[in-house]
Order: C-alpha cells, then structure tokens, then sequence
C-alpha cells in the first residue's frame, strides 16, 4: 500500500513536468504580448520593446523556460507581470474561496444526492422515483448562471436572506462566511447533486437486485439496514469516483459560480491572466491545479480500498 | 416590486425575510467607519500610472497622488499642488512655487526636486509628456519648494502639458521612486493624494481599499472636475471589482455598493426603474469611436479609398449597434471632440454623407479590384466586436471582399504592429475607441499623427503638412490662431489623409445609489467632494 502511494507520487512528477512544458510552450507561442496591454495603446513601438526587455520576454524561449523551472524548483512560482506581486501570494489569496466552494458544494452536493439516489432506487418505478429523477434532468439542463441570477433574485435582492456577491473568509467569523457561500454553494451544487443522485440511483438498482439482497431480506433486515449497510457500501464504488471526478473539475470549473457571484477565487484569477497574457500567473495556476487533481485522483484510488475489501494495492 | 407578488406572497415574503434576524444570521455590528464602496470599470491590477496607460491605474493615481495643474469641468486649467506661478516675458522661463502644507504620506514635506524628478520621469513616457521635453533646455529645483522649466522656443502647452487630465497624467511622485527607470513599476505608493493606499487590504482581481490621508491639505476653491479643494468625507473607499454585469447591477439594487462607475448599456433600462438608484452622464466628452485602415498597403495606401471610408460609414447605425439609447450618443464627425472648443465642422460632408454610389465610385478610382480586406475583429469587448461588424456589412455593401478574422484584444494589439501586407499575417482595418479627453486636441489625440512609419500610430499615416500643423498647433499660445489652425487640420484630415473614420461619440452614464451627492463632472471618476446620506 505505502509502495503503490509513494509510486503514484512520484508518478505526478513527469505529469507535472509535460504539463508544465505544454503550458509554457502553449502560452508563448500564442499570439499576444503583456509588454503591449502594459504600454497601452498609445505607446511607442520601442517603448514597447524597452519594456518587453525589463520582464525579460526578449530572451530565447529556452532561456526563458530553464529561468522558470528553475525558480519553481527552488519553490518560486514567479512575480505576476502586471501587479509585481508574487505568484504564491496571488494563489494564496484565492485559494480559501475556491477551496470552501469546492468543499462545501461537495459536501452539499453528497448531503442531497445519494439519499435521493437512494430513495430513487428504493421506490423505482413510482412517483417519488419520477420527480426525483425529473430533478436530476432539471439540474443538469439549467445552466448554473440562471439559477445563480434567479436565486439572487429571490433571496437576496426580495428576501435580503443572504448578499447578492462577495466571499467573507471564515477568519471574518462562521456566520458571515455562511451567509456569503450559501447561494454559490447550491447554485453550483445541483447540477452535482444531480450527477450524484442518477449515478447513485443506477448503482443501487444494480445491487439491490443481487442474490445477498434478497437474502438478506428473506432473514428480515429491516430497510434501513439493507439499504444502508447492505446496498449502499456495496454501490458506493462508481458513486465514489464521480464525487471525485467532481471534486477535481469544482477546482477549476468555477469560474462562471465565482464571475456570478463575484467570489475571488483562483478561476477568475486564471481568466483574468489568460485575457493579459499573465504567464507566471497562468503557468503556477496550471502547475497547482494539475498537482491538485493527480492528489484528488489518488484519494479516490485509495477510498476503494476502505469501500471494498477485495481491492488491493 | 414585481406586479405578480401579491399583498399575501409580500407579507409571506416579509416575515421571511425577517427569519435570518431571528436565527442571528444578520450582518455583524456596524462599523462606526464611513465607507464609500465603488464598483469601477476594471480590476486595478497595476499600481505606477506612468508606467501603464490603463485608465482604472490613472484613477488609482488621483487617489494617492496629486498633480502641480488639473483640468476643472470646463477642462480649463488651474493649479493644484502649485501656489503661485509666473511665465518670463519671453515665454521661455516658468517658474513653479509649491503651496503649503504638502506633504507625502510617509510624512515628508514634498519638494521640488521630488517635482523635477516626476515631470522628468512621466516625460519618458507620455506623448504630451516627450513633446514637452522635445521643447525643454533645463527643468531644476531653485529652492525646497520652487523649480523652473526653461525651454528652448515657445511652446504653448506647458500648463496643458502638466494638467494633462488623462493618461499618462503627470502625478508627483517622492523623488526616491521617482527615480525609478520610466520603463519598470516604482516598488512602493507613497503619494500625497488625498487618499492612502491600503496595500495590506489589497486582492487584484477582487478589493482595492483607500483610507483618507488625514493630513491633506484641500485646496479652498470649490472642487470642479480634477481642480479645486479635494474634501474627501469618508474614511475609507473600497473599489469592489464586479466583472459580472448583472451582479453589479444587483449589488447597486440591494445597497452592497454605492456606485458603479459604468453600468452596462443594456442594464440602464433596468437600473431607470429602481427607486433607489440615480443616473447620470458625468463625462461630457465622452468616447470617439476609431476605425482605423492600414494607410501603408492596398487598397487604404490610397487617399480616394480612405474617403471612401468617409462615404460609406453611417454613425448612426454604428451607434444603434453599440450603444443603442439615443440618449447616450450623437452623430459626430468632428475629430477633437464635440462639446470642446476644438469642435470643427470643417470637411466633415463626407462623413455626414452616408452616400454608397460615391464609395463605390472612389473605390474604383483607388484602383480597387475586389482584393481581400482583412478586418480584425476584437470579439472579447463588445463595443469593438459589434462595430467590426457593422463595418464589414457597410464595406461588402460598397462591394469590397471582406475577411473578419476574430480574436482577443491581446492577440489584435499585438498583430496591428505587423507592417507586412494583410496577405503575410498584416491587416487592413481595426477598430478601437479613445476617450474623449484623449482627444480633444492635435498632440493628445495620437490617432491624427502623419508621422508615418517612424512616428505614428498604428496604421502609420504620413502627411507632412498634417505634421506642420500640428507643430504649429503646440507652439502657438493665441487661442484664435489655435482654433484656425484646428480648422485647416480638420480640412486636411478629412480632404487627404483620413487617419482613421470615427464612427460616433457616446456616453457612458454612471449610477449611484440614491442619497449620494457631489459626483463631481468630469472624463475621470473622483471620490473626493462626495457625502453620503445617513438615511
């Protein structure tokens, strides 16, 4: 088992590194030039060029990539271009917004969906099963912006329940925090809870027509149990990896929930630096967020372990 | 209120919205501060204003810096952070003695070598700024609070020059930053600004925050546009970068910002019917709009094409398609800005002609033979994507063949400094737009430039007699000469070189929360002079 982590780990490495070779290429051989959105556009074409000098982009491209790979093996991730401040600083400043979303539109997202997968499953056939399963399709039809501007509507700007935008860090205090992630949270969440709740549905009817359910139920288990114990630990495996898979695509699919609901979180800081040409910017997100799934990827390979037995390392 | 919520879903509603008091889910005590929250038009993502042009980094210079001349509503120009100054009788030496009380926010008494050092610095970078130097022999301190600029000839803009309201606007800086090389960001704000930048507070992309820097020094007239007494009455100002229009609209609706400095064209309609919110055009100048051709390849090498130009655009429908309320636009063909006291109607028949057989007929003359127009087309700013595509319909309507090639911003400021033919990655037209006050005048208004490939801006017009008359415009001090030789401009551009074809003049309306007053008027967003009511 420690064999097979320490493997995996080390298997990031070369993932890191072909990532970070393809965005760095990706990203200078794009047309488009920092040096010019910074002089504007009135400059003169060698104050352009004075400046492009004094960031260093007229050195030779593999001058320019070792420079980099070099700082980021000695934990630099850089200096944004435009604000002069440092990259970790940058990623450091968005990265408890997009975690609390991500970790709170799971948690919200597993709270709602796998007992209504469950129940779905359990009364298959009937109308609990139809409305529940008309949600689902529901929840994945309607883009998430529509249900952000229609609860925004209805909660804060009718109801004043919760603000229209803007992320209150935890350190501010729960409530406030509360208060600021409650909208992004479940406006983001449905289309997950969605997800969850088809994928827990179509695993519990698989097992629940397996020969150990009848037994179990021929020995009188009540429902809970057979449910619980017996049908959903048996079904958790495929429900397990697609909340993975969605853990990885919350880190960096945020961005509409964060533009919405105007949260600083590290999609908008990616946005913002693509349409300036931002590369140190883009390359440390990029580097975080590939690092961050190959972690998430392994969480998951190993959670089977603990779900079922039979699966070794 | 919406029509369909009855009185019963309004009382349901009501005790609803009570419910979070209730579990103690309300905001937390009020502050005793007094906060002015902003929405601006961008994310301040830069801090040296004379290292970038960007328009939210100039604002953030008003902020934290002053400037030795502002312009005031009138765009006249008044002294700001001068006392007194005197011009010799030959016009050639101006001496500049500081007013009292400055001081950088760091404490230091401000100084004129800390002046000498700024106004040498911004000359390095700004066009009114190196044409300034191109005219001066010495700039240097005479003592701790006085400086003289000495030049070489006459030069009429001196005071425009230094009160210059937009970008690069010459703000002092302490003389140790100032020092920083013109081309690298100086490390640390230290202004003497009415306002401190609060760097700790700082978030790019999310949170700016500005205290009140209590030991400043208002002047005592009457605030108007950048002049005048900067009475700042709140303690704090915090810029709250919205990107989402929709949200910011929201956000202004339910009382989490106070302003929003500009408000989607299509949100106005929306914002008109709250009862909580006011709007108002407070930059009389508004935005010119550019369509620029490559004079350096065909078929735009040739005058008759570039009138044709002339003939073929109908600003109205470039405004329909842009901005849309006739409120906040007018069919302009001036090229300094109507409403300034360089407004010319000199040559502008073409422009106002909208006749297509003329363009036709010209085209022809140019020898145009049905050649490939490529068209970059900026589809991430809607202002540029909407009028690049009015531009290929009314081009294709004269019977030119048309490419509109789509990109970014990015990608299209760096592709319009290609020189080679639109056939080897060139282009022949693009759009852009500049603000009014980047306008109003021959030398601020860089998209008239005839310097050719060597000085002009991208598109490289050459005309030497253009050049002649914008030299004479800077030397001459008697505003009637000033204004002739605006008219003989105007004549030339519009009869030969057609620099670019502007395409309407629009206004961008700012909206506030009701209760708010004193926005000042002016092309730059101030928060200074601004109360705000308790109620």
């Amino acid at each position: 088992m420690y064999a097979y982590i320490a493997r995996r780990l080390l298997a990031t490495l070369p993932v890191m590194a072909v990532v970070g070779i393809a965005v760095f290429m990706l990203l200078h051989l794009t047309p488009g030039d920092p040096a010019v959105v910074i002089a504007g556009d009135y400059a003169r074409p060698e104050d352009i060029d004075k400046i492009r000098e004094r960031l260093g982009l007229n050195e030779p491209l593999h001058v320019q990539f070792f420079s980099w790979v070099g700082a980021v093996l000695s934990g630099d991730l850089g200096t944004s271009i435009f604000s002069n401040l440092p990259v970790a600083k940058l990623i450091g400043q968005r990265l408890e917004p997009t975690l609390a979303l991500a970790i709170a539109t799971i948690i919200f997202a597993i709270l709602v969906a796998v007992p209504m997968g469950v129940i779905a499953a359990w009364k298959a056939g009937t109308l609990t099963d139809r409305v529940i399963m008309v949600f689902a399709v529901l929840g994945f039809s309607v883009p998430v912006f529509v249900i952000g501007y229609a609860m925004m509507w209805l909660f804060s700007i009718t109801l004043g329940w919760f603000p229209v935008q803007g992320y209150k860090p935890i350190g501010d205090g729960f409530w406030p925090f509360l208060r600021s992630i409650t909208l992004p949270t479940v406006a983001l969440g449905i289309i997950y809870v969605a997800l969850i709740a088809r994928i827990t549905r179509a695993s519990m009817l698989e097992v629940l027509t397996e020969d150990y359910m009848r037994t179990a139920r021929a020995k009188g288990l009540d429902n809970n149990a057979l449910l619980i114990r017996h049908a959903l630990r048996n079904a958790s495996v495929p429900i397990v990896t697609i909340i993975g898979i969605g853990i990885a695509l919350l880190i960096g699919g945020v961005v509409v929930t964060e533009s919405v609901f105007n949260i600083p979180g590290l999609g908008r800081l990616t946005i913002d630096a693509v349409l300036r040409r931002d590369y140190p910017i883009i390359q440390g997100v990029i580097l975080i967020f590939s690092g961050a799934y190959v972690i998430v990827n392994l969480a998951i390979d190993l959670s089977y372990t603990v779900l079922d037995p039979r699966i070794r390392y | 209120m919406p029509r369909f919520l009855t009185a019963t879903r309004r009382a349901a509603l009501a005790a609803l919205a009570a419910a979070p008091m209730a579990l103690g889910l309300g905001i937390g005590p009020a502050s005793a501060e007094s906060v002015l929250r902003i929405v601006p038009h961008a994310d301040l993502k830069n801090l040296d204003p004379i290292w970038t042009t960007a328009y939210i980094t100039r604002n953030h210079g008003y902020m934290v810096y002053d400037t030795l001349f502002a312009q005031d509503e009138e765009l006249n120009v008044h002294p700001q952070m001068v006392g007194e100054h005197s011009v010799s009788d030959d016009g050639l030496v101006y001496t500049f003695t500081l007013r009292d009380g400055l001081k950088w926010h760091d404490g230091d008494p401000v100084k004129a070598e800390d002046c000498v050092a700024s106004i040498l610095r911004w000359g390095k970078r700004d066009g009114m700024g190196q044409k300034l130097m191109d005219f001066t022999r010495e700039l240097k301190a005479v003592d701790d609070k006085t400086f003289t600029l000495t030049l070489n000839e006459p030069y009429g803009l001196v005071l425009d020059s230094l009160g210059k309201i937009s970008s690069n606007t010459p703000f002092m800086m302490k003389k140790e930053y100032a020092d920083t090389d013109a081309f690298e960001q100086v490390s640390e704000v230290v202004g003497s600004g009415p306002f401190r930048f609060v760097k700790e507070e700082w978030v790019p992309g999310s949170k700016v925050v500005y205290a009140r820097n209590e030991d400043y020094v208002p002047r005592s007239e009457a605030a108007s546009g950048a002049a005048g007494g900067k009475v700042v009455h709140f303690d704090r100002v915090e810029w709250i970068y919205i990107p989402d229009p929709a949200t910011a609209m929201n956000a202004l609706i339910n009382g989490e910002v106070d302003l929003w400095e500009t408000p989607a064209v299509d949100m106005v309609p929306l914002l008109e019917q709250s009862e909580d919110v006011e709007l108002a055009v407070i930059d009389p100048l508004g935005t010119q709009g550019w369509l620029r051709p490559n004079h350096l390849h065909p078929p735009f090498d040739n005058p008759k094409a570039r009138q044709a130009l002339l003939y073929a655009v109908n600003q109205t429908v470039y405004l329909q398609a842009i901005v849309g309320d006739p409120k906040l636009y007018k069919e302009c063909a001036a090229y300094f800005i109507c409403g300034t006291p360089n407004e010319s109607d000199v040559g502008v028949g073409p422009l106002q002609s909208h006749d297509q057989e003329m363009a036709r007929k010209l085209l022809a003359e140019a020898g145009y033979k049905g050649e490939k127009i490529i068209l970059m087309q900026s589809t991430d700013i809607p202002v540029l994507n909407n009028a690049a595509l009015v531009t290929a319909q009314v081009l294709r309507d004269v019977g030119m063949d048309v490419e509109v090639q789509a990109m970014d911003w990015s990608t299209l400021t760096s592709r319009r400094a290609e020189k080679k033919s639109p056939a080897d990655g060139g282009w022949n037209i693009f759009h852009t737009y500049a603000t009014g006050a980047d306008a109003t005048s021959p030398i601020a208004n860089i998209g008239v430039s005839g310097g050719g490939v060597e000085k002009a801006w991208f598109g490289w017009p050459t005309d030497e007699k253009t050049e002649m008359l914008r030299d004479q415009f800077a030397r001459e001090a008697d505003p009637m000469k000033k204004k002739a030789i605006i008219d003989e401009l105007q004549g030339r551009l519009f009869d030969h070189l057609v620099p670019y074809v502007n395409y309407g003049q629009w206004f961008q309306p700012v909206a506030w929360r009701k209760g708010l007053e004193g926005v000042l008027v002016s092309p730059v967003p101030f928060f200074w002079n601004i109360t705000k009511d308790a109620g």
